[in-house]
């Protein structure tokens, strides 16, 4: 196979999150009322980042051939963490944000810990893990309240040179700063390894452990850098069970559409990313077309049903019955 | 003098002992120790009225555990619990408005809606091969889209039929909770089901390698269809009994069964990864789950607290009988 034709199959899954978005967003911009201006796309993109860097940890997480469901629950306590640190001047801003990012890397850890080194079922162990998170947020914020950095906050959900969303350059600098480095290190190769097939990665002599250890803690750093994120937006921390369980969900859904392969070892956080933004454009649609908000959840859940039965053509392809089972 | 090895000490003990698993064996040690943390904190622990009030909310969690562990026996899951258990009530509540007809199939109804459920995510695992976690949830997100555009997002105003709070609450036999009466029969055609049946072999054949179940001549794809769509039932009755308990339906009444159950299966010893598991495990894990959130609320501890101590001690509990084995 020539190497432009190997590339664009093993990119398949982003390039079609990637279409999605693209036509979504379209079809989203043309029909609002104010059009393709700076304003929409800085709306759009604030609200789209949250969920893209979720979608991120919780990529790191499915390519070891995990799950993490405790993502949501470490967005809501770094949340209301973030909006009892991250105040006050330049110095204790800065003390806050890193406070908030450790502890996020720290929740992280601990579940990689638990799964890795504990031998449970990501799914059962992050479930429980969730369920202490979210207590901790309930302790740091039994009601809505708290303040943020508004300096910071501001800055970071406006807009560059008047044009730019600053939020898509912080997703594009974690991007950079974390994924890139990650998916081509060799913990990251280790990563998509374990998830590909454990066994002949462990055969070979792959860092397997350590590899999955790095991406559950990552993902937990990446949870924390969207509930610094929220706090911007929303100058409040709120430990709502609801929420955070909504974004563990929508983060599945982003990641599924983003071509991220459940059973591990395919996809990349790059279309997860577009998978989260397609994701929340079509949840935006409704509002463009003066829909009642009432039809949004199952708008939604209509979208991410069709979504993804998608895979099932697939199984057109199968010649042996037996391929059926995994 | 002869050296004592484990082997002998369980040569010793009696057949019913060493046939059990340790996990579940484990499982009802930690009710023991529960109950007995229990009652140092308050005499009326051990009265049979405060026991027989447990078994009776357990019962809740029961029925709705017994089909996650028939998904869970396959090696899938089913998150779809939370709304099937809403649609289950509210619609069972919503057709009692519709005169006696109505009232007379409400119940039916509740668990009809919650099998429909079922039967998508059945549909879309066994013929579409859907990772079970994916279909699950999208089907739990439609029927939320159904239940808020029906509702229009406020909690309904139809009540619960008298059947469903006979059912709920009341005593057909004197001093046993009807609902405590209904898991037992559920739980006993359940253990019927698994332990003298060609599809109860079938399922557990499934949880173990659905390849080798397939080509020795199981329709493998009928029984996971089968399999969801009883868990989707059973959910639904469950939000029957939970809507008649609280003589009404509410938007989220089922959030919070989705991880009791899937903690009270696997905490009973059943192989999350499938086809490992006794349905006896299960009853001791739904029990020990109720007790735990039974004590932390009578230690009046706030739902910050509880949060935390309910997921620690999830995970102590696995680290102590959950692990999976040591690869190589």
């Amino acid at each position: 196979m020539k190497d432009w034709r190997y590339w664009l199959a093993e990119q398949r899954g982003t390039l079609l999150a990637f279409g999605i978005f693209i036509v979504m967003f379209v079809i989203y911009t043309s029909n609002h009322p104010a059009g393709f201006t700076a304003n929409v796309v800085q709306t759009a993109s604030n609200k789209g980042v949250l969920l893209a860097f979720i979608a991120m940890a919780q990529t790191l997480v499915v390519i070891t051939a995990g799950i993490d469901l405790s993502i949501g629950m470490i967005f809501t306590l770094t949340n209301c963490l973030a909006s009892w640190l991250v105040i006050g001047t330049g110095i204790e801003t800065a003390f806050g944000v890193v406070a908030v990012l450790g502890t996020g890397l720290l929740c992280g850890a601990i579940n990689g810990a638990i799964v890795i080194y504990g031998r449970l079922q990501p799914i059962v162990a992050t479930i429980a893990t969730g369920a202490v998170y979210f207590g901790i947020a309930l302790l740091l914020r039994p009601f809505p309240g708290g303040s943020v950095n508004e300096d910071l906050a501001d800055a970071l959900t406006g807009r560059l040179f008047g044009v730019v969303p600053a939020s898509l350059v912080v997703l594009l600098a974690v991007v950079l700063l974390v994924w890139v480095p990650f998916s081509r290190s060799v913990l990251g190769r280790a990563a998509y390894a374990a998830g590909s097939s454990e066994m002949a990665a462990y055969m070979s002599g792959v860092p397997i452990r350590r590899g999955k250890f790095a991406a559950y803690a990552l993902a937990g750093l990446l949870a924390a850098i969207g509930g610094l994120f929220l706090t911007f937006f929303t100058y409040t921390g709120d430990a709502a069970y609801a929420s955070g369980n909504a974004y563990t969900l929508f983060s599945i859904a982003a990641v599924v559409l983003g071509g991220v392969s459940l059973f591990g070892g395919k996809g990349s956080a790059i279309g997860a990313i577009f998978g989260a933004l397609a994701f929340r454009t079509i949840g935006d649609l409704l509002f463009v077309f003066d829909f009642d908000p009432l039809w949004q959840p199952l708008f939604q859940g209509v979208i991410l049903l069709i979504a993804v039965s998608l895979g099932a053509f697939a199984l057109f392809r199968v010649r042996n019955r037996l391929e059926w089972f995994l | 003098m002869s050296e004592t090895t484990i082997g002998d000490i369980a040569g010793r003990m009696p057949k019913f002992i060493r046939r059990a698993d340790p996990a579940v064996l484990t499982a009802f040690a930690c009710i023991v120790l529960l109950l007995f943390v229990g009652s140092l904190y308050s005499r009326s622990f051990l009265s049979p009225e405060y026991l027989l009030q447990q078994l009776k909310v357990a019962s809740f969690l029961g029925v709705i555990a017994t089909g996650m562990m028939l998904v869970i026996l396959l090696g899938q899951i089913d998150l779809s619990v939370p709304w099937s258990v809403a649609v289950g009530a509210m619609m069972a509540c919503a057709a009692a408005a519709y005169g006696s007809a109505g009232v007379a199939l409400a119940i039916p109804f509740g668990i009809f809606c919650g099998v429909l459920i079922g039967i998508v995510n059945g549909i879309g695992v066994a013929y579409l091969r859907i990772p079970s976690m994916i279909i699950t949830l999208a089907t739990n997100a439609v029927a939320q889209g159904l239940m808020v555009v029906y509702t229009g997002g406020f909690s309904p105003q139809d009540s619960a039929t008298g059947a469903m709070r006979y059912l709920a609450t009341g005593f057909a036999i004197p001093g046993l909770p009807n609902a405590v009466i209904i898991w037992a029969l559920i739980g006993a055609v359940m253990v019927f089901v698994l332990t003298r049946t060609g599809f109860g072999r079938a399922v557990y054949g499934i949880g173990n390698r659905e390849r080798a179940a397939y080509l020795s001549g199981i329709d493998t794809r009928r029984v996971v269809m089968i399999a969801f769509a009883v868990s989707g039932g059973l959910s639904a009755f469950g939000g029957v009994l939970l809507a008649g308990y609280a003589s009404k339906a509410a938007q989220s009444m089922g959030d919070a069964y989705l991880l009791p159950s899937i903690a009270a299966v696997v905490l009973g010893g059943t192989s999350i990864l499938g086809g490992r598991g006794s349905y006896l495990g299960t009853v001791a894990g739904v029990i020990l789950i109720t007790l735990l959130q039974s004590i932390l609320s009578v230690m009046q501890m706030p739902e910050a607290g509880r949060q935390i101590i309910y997921g620690v001690v999830i995970v102590a509990m696995l680290l102590l009988y959950g692990r999976a084995p040591a690869s190589r």
